[in-house]
């Protein structure tokens, strides 16, 4: 087996990882960073994101007033002195982009303009057309091949990681083109493995958003926190579940039921207005809009597609004109993939999970509980999100997270004593055996499409936008039962070169980990909060016994431990999250009573 | 009631094949289904050991470029109903050795990225604490067009001149490389105009044109090349009047 020395060792080349590693090697050039990834970093999921990514840049804005967007976005489930640094580095994490050349969409002045996005009080979204994260990730991208101390493993897949003497100490990767297993030992590693959106049917994500960093992390000890929070975007491609951005509704579009009717002033987000106006209507929260739509859908006012039911995104009193120019990339998916003209007819929409708001539990500097070990981006839980994600903060966390993750994995690596390459090699040799047995046996008899499926569609019952116990209490036994079949499963590939029938044997390993820790920790919180919403008998949320993060631990070959955990509140305590007239209202008596 | 179409997609696995081979799989199709979707069937349904790129599935990731009927296409774009009745024939992208089935070794054009050094060398340095760097909306569309370039290679084997000569820095790197140039942000241009005019750079194209043509973004790589072309062909003549390395 070959072995790379490094001293930070990045799994993940998405906005996250990329900043990472760019972060390690502005702050030591000595230091030997191996950025792994099991795609060719501009492959990586960033690229899909649209809309845009959140910076305080207007003068009539505020840190306070991202901050207070972001926590009660969040139904209060967010770490509060790590959303405050988070608000706060936003702004200059943008500036950096800019100056590495993303081509940020500009006003007639020439500085940098910013969009309206849902729950966000003030525009505050930086945005490059609507292919922000494909912009970012090329521009961090290409600014790291200006760093020689970067050294990179594309298509690599990373196995698993090395722990030793109770420490992160590297990771074994497998090179896809050859089947060979490299064994990088480093003094510390960052994971930057993007969410798991995958593990549902119908989803906004790539193919390889699969949750493998989560899945090592949790099965190394390190608690997966709030995995319960699966956002579900609500303007999505019915069938294939590919997303129409927030963008959309912050450049004015309206969503309409079977009648033509702009349904959500029924929800407590209205009044409707003509205009966009923020944080009301079409521009509520996503977990808002999301059930919104399920209760049309109960109400029967929605539209029946071949796809299931769907409601309409109206974008035509924008004209041709503005939507070739804000919205390009929406336009062509509308026109090649449904054959609509969104200047002309209405685009048939219905929510998809999209974002998972849990993750790698760490801390705000991105430390997990395990030394060594650090996470940033999709796959970590620092904090930020709590129990439903704002649209644009999280392609601002990857710059903010990624860079502080590089930061002080680089600190570690530096202090941390010698590495005993031997034991590490052993170990590596393990991860090797194994993975091989997957390949080699011959009596395995299940096929990972089908367990995928089964996957997918008790995940997709059980952890919907509403939940119920018993559909739920399904789940972790479908579950269960899914990850006991999974170890007799059979490979038909067994060759060595790009064999990605294995990869995507050990990735469903991954999966089916990553979902139990969602459906165990969905089941076991017994009360409705953001984007975990039940329906029997524990419809309100319960700040007495549930404002406290999840905690899943992994147990084996068992269902995962529950636990919980404090969440730091610092300033705002719980209220009540109201949006349209009703969140001004509330808005302006909490001013009051603070002036008071 | 599906329809099915057939598909013939090359296989070539080295451990076992002497050379390529098409095998043939009847898919049934919707009118929703791309290509790829066609080939995920195959993969879940049919079999196992088919290997092929892939990940966002909306065109954005670059991942899925391949031959489809001989014409450089992403997969996921194209769709199956466009092709009925069939059959439908893919291949691996043309121009690049081929790693596996529809893998194709695409180490050059990394390579070649690297060179062209994309990144904004600035022209004046400026610290984040003197916020962005203006850029009217103008200046912005100067550059926007080639920065949209998602790197998937189907220009390269759309490209006669890069089958040639795989040297070639080829349609899609020269057309990052204008996108930096053309930045008002950057001042690398020099810097870069040494590759552009070398033996490798912008005179190895014969003006074919089918790079744009196939294009899925909308980049006209061509017209990046055609632009350098003049830019280089006058770097070539003012290194006539002025010595090397000489001022003004
Ligand atoms: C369609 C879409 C639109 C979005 N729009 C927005 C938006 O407008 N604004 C916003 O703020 N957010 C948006 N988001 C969310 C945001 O884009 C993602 O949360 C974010 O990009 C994730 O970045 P990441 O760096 O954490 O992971 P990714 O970009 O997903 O990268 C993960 C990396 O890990 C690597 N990796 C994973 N597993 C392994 C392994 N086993 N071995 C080796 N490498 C591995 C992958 O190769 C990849 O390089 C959007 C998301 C989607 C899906
Ligand atoms: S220029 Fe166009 S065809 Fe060529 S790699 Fe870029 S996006 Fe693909
Ligand atoms: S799958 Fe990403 S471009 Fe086709």
């Amino acid at each position: 087996m070959e072995v790379y020395e490094a001293d930070v060792v990045i799994v993940g080349a998405g906005g996250a990882g990329l900043r990472a590693a760019i972060a390690v090697a502005e702050s030591d050039p000595a230091l030997k960073i191996a950025l792994v990834s099991k795609v060719y970093p501009m492959r990586s999921h960033t690229v899909a994101a649209e809309g845009g990514s959140a910076g305080v840049v207007q003068s009539h804005d505020s840190f306070e007033h991202h901050f207070n967007d972001t926590v009660s976005g969040g139904d209060w489930l967010c770490e509060q002195d790590v959303v405050d640094y988070f608000v706060a580095q936003c702004p200059e994490e943008m500036v950096q982009l800019e100056h590495w050349g993303c081509p940020w969409s500009r006003k007639p002045d020439g500085h940098v303009n910013v969009r309206a996005f849902g729950g966000m009080r003030i525009e505050r979204t930086w945005f490059a057309a609507d292919k922000t994260g494909f912009h970012m990730l090329h521009t961090l991208f290409q600014t790291s091949i200006k760093y020689p101390s970067i050294k990179r493993f594309d298509e690599y897949f990373c196995a698993d990681l090395i722990v030793e003497d109770g420490r992160a100490q590297g990771v074994a990767v497998i090179e896809i083109a050859s089947g060979e297993f490299t064994l990088i030992e480093a003094g510390a590693v960052i994971f930057a493995t993007g969410g798991a959106g995958r593990v549902f049917r119908e989803n906004t994500n790539g193919g390889i958003v699969t949750g493998d960093g989560m899945a090592l992390a949790y099965r190394h000890g390190v608690p997966l926190r709030d995995m319960e929070f699966v956002q579900y975007h609500p303007t999505c491609m019915p069938g294939t579940g590919l997303l129409f951005t927030e963008a959309c509704r912050g450049e004015g579009g309206f969503l309409l039921n079977k009648d033509g009717y702009r349904y959500l002033q029924d929800y407590g987000l209205g009044p409707a207005e003509p205009e966009p106006r923020n944080k009301a209507m079409e521009l509520g929260p996503r977990d808002r809009l999301s059930q919104a739509f399920w209760h049309e859908q109960q109400k029967g006012r929605t539209i029946d597609g071949p796809q299931g039911a769907v409601v309409h995104l109206d974008l035509r009193h924008l004209g041709e004109k503005r939507l070739r120019e804000r919205l390009p990339q929406i336009y062509e998916l509308a026109e090649e993939f449904l054959g609509v003209d969104p200047a002309l007819t209405p685009i048939p929409v219905r929510p998809a999970v999209h974002y998972t708001m849990g993750g790698i539990l760490v801390d705000g500097r991105c430390a997990s509980p395990l030394p060594g070990l650090y996470a940033a981006g999709e796959c970590s839980s620092v904090g930020i999100h709590g129990a439903n994600r704002l649209g644009s903060n999280s392609l601002a966390e990857l710059c903010v997270f990624g860079k502080v993750a590089g930061l002080e994995a680089a600190a570690f690596a530096k202090s941390a004593t010698r590495r005993d390459s031997a034991t590490l090699l052993k170990q590596a040799q393990k991860v090797e055996q194994d993975a091989r047995a997957l390949l080699t046996r011959t009596d395995g008899t299940e096929r990972i499409a089908q367990l995928r499926r089964e996957m997918a569609t008790t995940m997709e019952s059980g952890c919907g936008i509403y939940r119920l116990a018993d559909t739920m209490q399904a789940a972790c036994d479908t579950l269960d039962e899914l990850r006991q079949r999974f170890r007799n499963v059979g490979i038909q590939d067994k060759s060595s070169v790009w064999n990605n029938n294995w990869l995507l044997t050990i990735e469903l390993g991954f999966q089916l980990d990553v979902a139990q820790a969602m459906a165990c920790s969905a089941l076991n919180r017994k009360e409705s909060r953001g984007a975990h919403q039940r329906l029997d008998g524990f419809e309100q949320r319960d700040d007495e016994h549930f404002l406290k993060h999840s905690l899943a631990h992994y147990d084996g070959a068992g269902p995962p431990r529950i636990g919980y955990g404090d969440v730091k509140i610092t300033h705002s305590r719980p209220a009540v999250r109201a949006y349209g007239a009703a969140g001004e209202k509330a808005e302006k008596l909490a001013k009051e009573a603070g002036n008071g | 009631m599906a329809r099915t179409i057939t598909m013939e997609v090359l296989r070539y696995r080295p451990e076992q094949d002497a050379g390529p081979v098409f095998q043939t799989y009847e898919v049934p199709f919707t009118d929703d289904m791309s290509v790829l979707q066609g080939l995920l069937h195959i993969k879940d349904e049919l079999d196992e050991t088919l290997s092929f790129r892939w990940s966002c599935r909306m065109a954005i990731c670059g991942s899925c470029g391949m031959m489809i009927n001989g014409k450089p296409a992403l997969s996921c774009k194209t769709f199956l109903r466009d092709l009925a009745p069939g059959p439908v024939r893919i291949e691996a992208l043309n121009h690049f050795p081929i790693e596996r089935d529809l893998v194709v070794v695409m180490e050059d054009f990394i390579d070649k990225l690297e060179r062209i050094q994309p990144y904004i060398i600035p022209k004046e340095p400026r610290t984040l604490e003197q916020g962005e760097y203006l850029q009217t909306p103008a200046q912005l569309e100067k550059y926007e067009q080639f920065s949209s370039c998602i790197n998937c290679l189907l220009c390269y084997a759309a490209c006669p001149q890069y089958g040639l000569n795989p040297d070639f820095v080829g349609p899609g790197a020269l057309a990052l490389l204008h996108r930096y140039n053309a930045d008002s942000r950057d001042g690398g241009a020099a810097q870069r105009m040494e590759l552009v005019a070398a033996e490798e750079g912008v005179f190895n194209c014969t003006a074919v044109g089918y790079c744009s043509e196939v294009c899925p973004k909308h980049v006209d790589p061509a017209n990046a090349v055609n632009q350098n072309k003049t830019t280089a062909a006058a770097d070539y003549f003012l290194g006539f009047l002025k010595p090397k390395g000489s001022r003004t």
